[in-house]
């Protein structure tokens, strides 16, 4: 699995953050999504399927391999 | 035009704890459908889960107030004014430029950071309400000044004048006040907060305000209008719908007492409570109005450019097909896929702020006063039927 995050369309509500922190965090200043990690392990990947399906701004794709 | 067999909106909670209860009926057999509002205005009621997030990220529905078909009647007789809107009467790019330059204010980190100090206000708050009592109102000593303490910190504007936001917010929100007096609480609400940013363009500190004022200037597009178009909303959003939060959450707690022991006896709890609180109570159920501004569909059902559409938080966070038992308060149900704080590019900017308000209030009050119980009856609690905010006016507890 391969996550994508576009930060232009991120309203920075912070849902990714709240469902897998070791994934997701927000830019200090522009406060929009930051990916720690691009493939995220088999023990993350339920939490970012959530993640995606809670963003209210459909900034978050998922690339299944 | 309104006939007998159209529904008419806003349909009224028959406890403290229910949605509606057309609500049922219309998600099951016309979930988009045509609803009269006061005054003879018509518009589209959404009811399922599915359909309202859909709604909400449907780039054909508008949240420009001023659309003749937005749905404005359903929070009482408007008034008109050429005020610069903020952020939540915006669309697309201008919207998202409103929005970004506030966001990393109230991002998941600078919360985090924030907790110490709503940690302070929420014990000095318990304080307030252990001195006073028993017995006391919650709403008074507790559900209203800590939020309204931390948003006046956070923006920078005097809590001393906490009766003055708080009295012209109660107007503003109440859907029975005249037109005159929501005129006046208007001005007067605005005229305040555009003398705060005057005075603070004079010296702008470190708070919200302040830092929009030097980014404005760095970025040399210093606008004054909007600037108070944006406190307004802060200060109005960041304490009205928290403080019903804490009170109605308060009260559901006490009503349902496995459930408050479930908090109590681990906090690790408390986070999934406050969601299911959130859900459960769905407080700004006709907040999410927009006016189509092209053809579109929702739910299969054709929703022409100029109509106005309301999606119902509320009635989405009760289907059973996506909350079981969606009527049982659970505090133990994973909600966060409730649609409270809205969905799509306007869901509420300030959730993360209202969520660690809550949490933190909730962990405390249970701890510090745990023979906490409603003096009276669940039946006798002046709820706020009338208002587009759902909350209580008062809650009567004693410990």
């Amino acid at each position: 699995m391969r996550i994508s995050a576009d930060s232009d369309v991120c309203i920075g509500s912070g849902q990714c953050v709240l469902t897998e922190p070791a994934v997701f965090d927000q830019d200090d200043s522009a406060g929009t999504v930051v990916l720690l990690a691009t493939e995220p392990d088999a023990a993350q990947q339920d939490a970012v399927r959530d993640a995606v399906y809670l963003c209210p701004a459909q900034a978050l794709s998922i690339v299944e391999e | 035009m309104t006939t007998p067999d159209v529904p008419t909106f806003p349909m009224n909670r028959t406890c403290p704890f229910s949605a509606p209860p057309e609500y049922e009926e219309l998600r099951t057999d016309t979930p988009v459908v045509r609803v009269g509002l006061p005054g003879g205005q018509s518009t589209w009621l959404v009811t399922r889960h599915e359909d309202v997030r859909a709604a909400l990220t449907d780039p054909a529905l508008s949240s420009n107030r001023r659309n003749p078909g937005f749905p404005l009647r359903a929070f009482g007789l408007r008034v008109t004014n050429d005020f610069p809107q903020p952020m939540i009467g915006l669309d697309g790019a201008e919207h998202s430029a409103s929005r970004r330059a506030v966001i990393s204010e109230f991002s998941v980190p600078r919360i985090t950071a924030l907790r110490p100090r709503i940690q302070q206000i929420v014990d000095d708050a318990i304080d307030d309400l252990l001195a006073s009592g028993p017995p006391a109102d919650l709403v008074r000593t507790v559900a209203l000044p800590v939020p309204s303490l931390v948003i006046c910190e956070l923006l920078g504007v005097p809590y001393a004048d906490h009766g003055y936001f708080q009295t012209r917010t109660a107007k503003i929100i109440n859907r029975t006040t005249v037109v005159e007096e929501r005129q006046a609480a208007v001005v007067e609400l605005r005229s305040y907060l555009d003398e705060l940013v005057t005075a603070k363009e004079r010296e702008p500190g470190d708070d919200l305000l302040g830092r929009q004022i030097r980014r404005q200037r760095d970025e040399g597009t210093e606008d004054h209008g909007s600037l108070v178009s944006l406190a307004f909303l802060l200060l109005v959003a960041g304490h009205e719908t928290t403080a019903n939060m804490i009170s109605l959450g308060t009260l559901a707690l006490l009503s349902h007492p496995d459930q408050l022991g479930l908090v109590r006896d681990d906090p690790a709890t408390t986070p999934l409570a406050v969601e299911e609180l959130l859900r459960y109570f769905s407080i700004a159920d006709a907040a999410t109005a927009r006016t189509a501004t092209a053809d579109t569909e929702i739910g299969g059902q054709r929703v022409a450019a100029g109509d106005g559409v309301i999606a119902s938080g509320l009635a989405a966070n009760r289907d059973p097909l996506v909350f079981e038992r969606p009527d049982e308060l659970d505090v133990t149900r994973g909600a966060r896929h409730h649609v409270a704080f809205g969905f799509g590019p306007h869901q509420c900017l300030g959730q993360n702020l209202a969520r660690a308000e809550l949490t933190i209030l909730f962990d405390t009050l249970l701890r510090r006063v745990p023979t906490l119980a409603l003096a009276g009856e669940v039946d006798d609690v002046p709820v706020k039927q009338d208002a587009t905010i759902y909350g209580c006016y008062e809650l009567p507890v004693t410990w």
